[in-house]
């Protein structure tokens, strides 16, 4: 571990945190940068021991990219949801899925089962990292093997892109 | 004045999808069904609310606030947490009633 990896241990975390404090604070004045990295670079080190491993690498376009599918999908599946809401709600299949994960990262699995539970229609139970399998709950399944599959490559795929596994 | 326009749509489709997910709470037959309800509330409805915070405070003052984003943020990183223990403990709680 060299003097940098201890000392900083979470380089993104440290800027989100000081951008997020000038967010806050409304302004980006010598003051609340200072201020906001003094707390980016202490929350990490405090917190460290809740990071399982370190994310390698980060592709920021493939980043981006997923984050507009899934901006898109949770605007068509809210809708999607506010029908069945709306509608017939005796007639809905609802069921639990097993997905099974490609990824042995925990980290991967956490972001993935948080845009299943934010993405509507779709939320996420549990978690097996040892058998690798994510359990899911959805609101209206007329069919499984459709839902797994577009978990898979929507999600899972650009997912293992971004942080390059 | 079409920012006015603009924001009064966004806070008029943000509270539909809020209502409705109050709505789902009640219709929706099992504890696992009723937790979809307010996580999509969440997301669409607080985030079309928050845009429209943004956009009526740069059509009133000429600043662009970001600070609003913060809101929505913070939402899309706790939701899925707080859904995820509901339904553990919803799960929990099953497996001991049999």
């Amino acid at each position: 571990m060299t003097l940098r990896e201890w000392l900083v241990p979470q380089p993104i975390l440290t800027l989100a945190i000081a951008a997020l404090w000038a967010l806050l604070a409304g302004d980006v004045s010598g003051g609340t940068l200072l201020l906001g990295l003094t707390l980016g670079l202490l929350i990490p080190v405090f917190t460290s021991q809740f990071w399982p491993g370190r994310p390698r690498t980060f592709r920021v376009g493939a980043a981006l990219r997923l984050m507009f599918v899934v901006v898109y999908d949770i605007i068509v599946a809210n809708v999607a949801v506010a029908r069945i809401v709306l509608g017939n709600v005796q007639g809905i299949k609802s069921k639990f899925v097993d997905v099974p994960l490609d990824t042995d990262d925990p980290y991967v699995a956490t972001i993935l089962a948080s845009i299943i539970t934010l993405t509507p229609g779709t939320l996420s139970i549990d978690i097996d990292m040892d058998k690798r399998v994510a359990h899911i709950h959805g609101l209206d399944v007329p069919d499984q093997s459709l839902l797994i599959d577009e978990i898979k490559t929507r999600y899972e795929a650009p997912l293992k892109e971004i942080f390059g596994c | 004045m079409s920012a006015e326009a603009l924001a009064a749509f966004l806070i008029v489709t943000g509270g539909f999808f809020v209502l409705l997910g109050s709505i789902a709470l009640i219709r929706l037959p099992d504890i696992f069904t009723r937790l979809h309800g307010p996580t999509k509330a969440t997301t669409l409805g607080v985030g079309a609310i928050v845009i429209a915070s943004s956009v009526a405070g740069y059509a009133m003052t000429g600043n662009v606030s970001l600070k609003e984003l913060s809101v929505s943020l913070f939402l899309f990183i706790t939701a899925p947490v707080s859904a995820h223990l509901l339904a553990k403990a919803a799960l929990k709680e099953q497996s001991k009633d049999r």
